[in-house]
């Protein structure tokens, strides 16, 4: 169990210190023991790179990395006393799933009784009690992956768990189990455990705090409540949500916004926009629904409707721009106009990609 | 997965076929048809049935007495030889550079020995180990050892044996490299996590990851280890004596040296099959490996 | 072109990967083979491409037999999962491959790789080479090249798995426009079902290399056949619950009763399983209370996932597991009992050998 403090960590893998150079740009965070964490962005974003840092794998070009209080830049990372998870399930292929789950006690020279004990708790813990005679290599992608966290809870020292994307060779019926597992785990053992995703569903639902990261740098950082009511940057307004916040351009002037000639109105007011920046609007589809034409509404052009069973969402064109819409459920647009109707309280505006606090 | 069957490509191997044909098949039928004359090739026969056959199989014959004698030699020769440049090529694959400078430096230095001539891998020996003119045999003498592989057998014994495993060792070496290089990085990160020490991320990840790699290294240097000619008989001769006399000298002695055609070719005949039933076994091995992989991936 | 298997079975090495497969495709139809890994669903794509012959059974392209027919001499294009692109050419010359293979003039060759390119949006990289591009972009390449060859069969096996979440749904709302462009036969292979509903045209769901139900999208989504589609058809997964009916009663597992009527009343006394969807299960503090005619379960909550837009909540009722999606945030605390009512109008009824017996009203 530790507490994690990144201090100016920073890293570019060509040795370069050009901003250019950085894939993970200067950053600064605390994470609090016992938390549950998860890293998300697009493949390129640093995440990988920030968790190899953190496991020991990579050394950061700049900054420092703390355990409680402690500098470990110096130690190896079976010295940090972390698991890891990977992407795809790394277990010893001459063992049985037994002798997986003991391998790191052994190494350790813990006495055969107390192995024995343990391995049979994570094992409970993990469902996988039934198959600890069997040779690892004959279960499937989702009990291997059972074993590889295993390997890594069964040493009741472990300061972290860190998961990298570990549900990628899953498939999606067995997703469900697995997420639900790891987050029981977590409230049982009360572990710090970070997760590396691109996937928005797996880091929402896994967290306590996610951190959303963008070409190196952490662009927001929040309960996954926060990240999509009040997302602080357009990245995180696209980036979260199925499908994505409408991000649009348009006038802002007090109360007021203007999109494609139509006014919408807004909760807050804002005065002070800075001159010169590019500002746009950001609806969530959720808050966006279609109804008939009507005069007073901005009118768009149907194009198609996405039906998920439980929701569906219209993509609706207006001018040049691509919006996506909440279809109210029992509803049947017919024809190809239809008026959106939009939650005045639900619309955010950004200056230059950042988001601006109106005055109430 | 089968592939559909496309008929065309067996026009293209045509010409070859009748090449081999011409140059393998006729000769191998010539040789078959030899083992079961008696002849010494002034092409008189004399019919001889299975009799080479049953002189070869009894110790109590000289011709089988000959052969026995060499084929017991070669097996010993060949278990040595296997047994030193396995675990050697192992070591010396696992102490190669995976990535930076030093890797294209090395695997070049690894295949230097393989790229020379066998028979001037066999004259550099020779003279290798001369005590008069020889590095090695002049040094060996002047600190005390009576070394001399013209009178020696064991000398001559060891002799080969070093040349064989400075040859093909890197053979064994590079095949192994390129079966490590196959795992990945994440196996190696999870056992440094897991507190392993170097000697179980070898018995517990490389080991078994490089089965099939050490299969095929073992079949092709049993293989050639064999068949070998060329490499003993240019620095012993097959002595002192015939301590060193292979199945290979001691065919090319009876049909070159005592024009004994019929009995040669029989030998010959029955080395090869000696050789073909070994590789079966080894193949065999192998698919069943195979075999277990495919099943251990998609099942359960 | 028509595409039709004929009892179509693929068996290598003992193993069976494919098992008495009868389909007929239409020119200008999206098909998806919707199945878990191991399906059957790329040894099926295999065998309509002719890279693997039938071990039984006839595959017939326009009422001709194509059987045996090796894939060169076929109509194909493929893209797989892995983004397959010659990584020596330029995008240009990745995606001018099949035509000059096909020996196309020049001219025409640049006129339709530049049709491609627009099409996928790829015209900015026409003279990198695929090792420089995103993975999207690096997928777009193989797509393209898969389309100019005006194939009238296209087969994409998972082609978005290996791209990031956001990749993915940015290139999958563009699918359906590319495929209605070319006019060819597509088949698209997915484990996902949310990305079936997403891309519509018809689903053929496949279990253990037997299709299990073929049909429009949709009406696969409202009315599985069997409770095999249906879980296969569901995520989060079918909830799934144990009921005898007697005396004009249903009982659970629980011991909840809930009178037989609508589709109840009709079925013989006898064992059944019902499942319904997440979404259908409507939660509420307070002991169970029959209101308006929905069936009611006692559930203690064992977990909640929050995404933000939909809350999961994850239940125990009665040693099974159920998932429940609430749309907004719901915050409830592992352990807190709840009361679950259901529709009975949005259960399907299975009988005990997983047949549809009755489902949810149609409109």
């Amino acid at each position: 169990m530790a507490r994690i403090d990144l201090v100016d960590l920073a890293h570019a893998y060509n040795g370069g210190t050009t901003d250019a150079d950085l894939v993970l740009k200067p950053t600064s965070m605390t994470w609090r023991q016992g938390g549950a964490y998860a890293l998300l962005g697009p493949s390129g974003c640093g995440k990988t790179t920030l968790l190899n840092i953190i496991s020991g794998i990579v050394r950061p070009s700049r900054g420092k990395v703390l355990f409680d209080g402690k500098d470990v830049g110096a130690l190896t990372t079976q010295q940090r006393n972390i698991a890891q998870v990977f992407q795809f399930p790394v277990i010893y292929d001459t063992m049985t799933v037994g002798e997986n789950l003991a391998f790191p006690l052994k190494n350790r020279g813990l006495p055969r009784a107390e192995i024995e004990k343990r391995v049979g708790e994570i094992a409970r813990l993990l469902d996988l009690e039934a198959y600890l005679g069997r040779r690892a290599s004959r279960l499937s992608a989702d009990a291997k992956q059972k074993i590889s966290l295993g390997r890594g809870l069964v040493r009741a020292d472990v300061a972290a768990i860190l998961f990298d994307e570990p549900l990628t060779v899953i498939d999606p019926a067995l997703k469900w189990e697995l997420r639900s597992k790891l987050k029981t785990l977590h409230r049982a053992l009360d572990l710090t455990m970070i997760y590396v995703t691109h996937d928005q569903t797996e880091a929402l639902t896994f967290a306590d705090t996610v951190v959303v990261m963008h070409e190196g740098s952490v662009v927001q950082t929040g309960t996954p409540e926060e990240l999509f009511a009040r997302p602080e940057h357009t990245f995180v307004g696209y980036f979260i949500g199925s499908p994505g916040m409408n991000i649009v351009a348009g006038e802002v002037r007090g109360r007021e916004a203007k999109i494609a000639g139509h006014t919408l109105a807004l909760k807050r007011s804002y005065d002070a926009l800075p001159a010169g920046a590019n500002i746009e609007i950001g609806i969530r589809p959720e808050f966006v629904s279609i109804a008939p034409p009507r005069p007073d509404l901005l009118s768009a052009r149907l194009e198609r409707i996405d039906d998920l069973g439980r929701t569906r969402f219209a993509r609706v064109r207006v001018d040049s721009l691509r919006l996506a819409a909440a279809v109210p459920p029992g509803s049947i647009p017919d024809g190809e106009e239809v008026g959106l109707t939009f939650d005045p309280a639900q619309i955010h505006v950004y200056a230059d990609s950042r988001r601006i606090e109106g005055a109430a | 997965m089968e592939k559909i069957v496309n008929q065309k490509a067996w026009f293209l191997v045509l010409p070859v076929f009748a090449v081999v044909a011409f140059s393998a098949v006729i000769p191998l039928m010539t040789v078959v048809n030899y083992s079961v004359q008696d002849t010494f090739g002034n092409n008189k026969f004399f019919w001889n049935g299975v009799g080479w056959y049953q002189e070869l199989l009894s110790p109590s014959t000289e011709l089988g007495g000959r052969f026995l004698a060499s084929l017991w030699r070669n097996l010993i020769f060949s278990a040595v030889v296997l047994a030193i440049e396995i675990p050697l090529g192992i070591v010396v694959a696992l102490a190669m550079p995976r990535q930076g400078r030093g890797v294209a430096f090395s695997l070049v230095v690894l295949a230097l020995p393989l790229l020379i001539p066998w028979n001037v891998v066999g004259t550099i020996w020779q003279i290798f180990g001369r005590s008069d003119i020889g590095l090695l045999g002049y040094v060996l003498n002047r600190l005390g050892f009576d070394y001399n592989y013209v009178s020696y057998p064991i000398d001559a014994w060891a002799t080969i044996i070093v040349m064989d495993v400075w040859h093909w060792s890197s053979l064994v070496a590079l095949l192994c490299y390129a079966g490590l290089k196959s795992i990945p990085e994440a196996f190696y990160q999870a056992a440094s996590i897991d507190g392993a020490s170097r000697w179980a991320v070898f018995t517990a990840i490389q080991l078994p990851k490089m089965q099939r790699v050490l299969l095929i290294a073992g079949l092709l240097r049993f293989m050639d280890s064999f068949m070998i000619y060329t490499e003993p008989f240019v620095v012993t001769g097959g002595g002192p004596g015939n301590s060193t006399t292979f199945i290979s000298i001691e065919l090319v002695k009876l049909a070159l040296g005592q024009f004994d055609l019929g009995k040669a070719a029989a030998m010959s005949l029955v080395y090869e099959l000696i050789i073909l039933i070994i590789c079966w076994v080894f193949y065999t091995v192998m698919t069943n490996a195979g075999q277990e992989r495919r099943i251990e991936r998609e099942g359960a | 072109m028509t595409l039709r298997l004929d009892k179509v079975s693929l068996l290598q090495s003992g193993q069976v990967f494919l098992r008495d497969v009868s389909l007929s495709l239409e020119r200008g139809t999206l098909n998806v083979l919707l199945g878990p890994t191991l399906s059957g669903k790329t040894s099926l794509m295999r065998v309509m491409a002719g890279l693997d012959a039938p071990t039984e059974g006839r595959v017939f392209v326009d009422d001709k037999d194509v059987t045996g027919l090796d894939v060169r001499k076929r109509s194909v294009a493929m893209v797989y999962q892995q983004f397959i692109n010659y990584p020596a050419f330029t995008v240009f010359e990745n995606i001018a491959s099949p035509l000059r293979v096909q020996g196309k003039p020049q001219r025409e060759i640049e006129q339709r790789v530049n049709e491609a390119a627009k099409l996928l949006r790829l015209e900015p990289y026409l003279d990198r080479t695929p090792l420089s591009l995103s993975g999207g972009q690096q997928q777009r390449t193989a797509i393209a090249r898969a389309l100019v060859k005006g194939a009238d069969l296209v087969l994409l096996d998972e082609p978005l798995a290996n791209l990031d979440y956001k990749l993915r749904e940015g290139l999958r709302a563009e699918l359906p426009r590319i495929f209605e462009a070319s006019g060819a036969i597509f088949v698209y292979a997915t484990t996902e079902p949310t990305e079936a509903l997403l891309l519509g045209g018809r689903t053929i769901c496949l279990w253990e290399g037997r299709p299990m139900q073929v049909g429009v999208t949709s009406q696969v989504y409202r009315r599985p056949e069997s409770l095999r589609v249906a879980q296969l058809f569901s995520d989060p997964p079918l909830n799934l619950a144990e009921v005898t009916k007697h005396d004009g009663a249903v009982v659970y597992s629980d011991g909840e009763k809930a009178p037989a009527d609508g589709r109840f009343a009709a079925l013989a006394d006898g064992a059944y399983r019902v499942g319904f969807r997440a979404h259908q299960l409507a939660l509420a503090d307070g002991r169970p209370d029959r209101q308006q005619g929905r069936h009611a379960f006692a559930a203690t909550v064992a977990l909640t996932e929050i995404t933000g837009s939909e809350s999961f909540v994850h239940l125990k009722r009665d040693g099974t597991n159920w998932v429940a999606v609430l749309p907004g945030v719901h915050e409830f605390l592992p352990g807190q009992a709840l009361q679950a009512t259901l529709d009975p109008a949005d259960i399907f009824i299975f009988d005990r050998d997983g047949r549809l017996v009755a489902g949810p009203p149609q409109g």
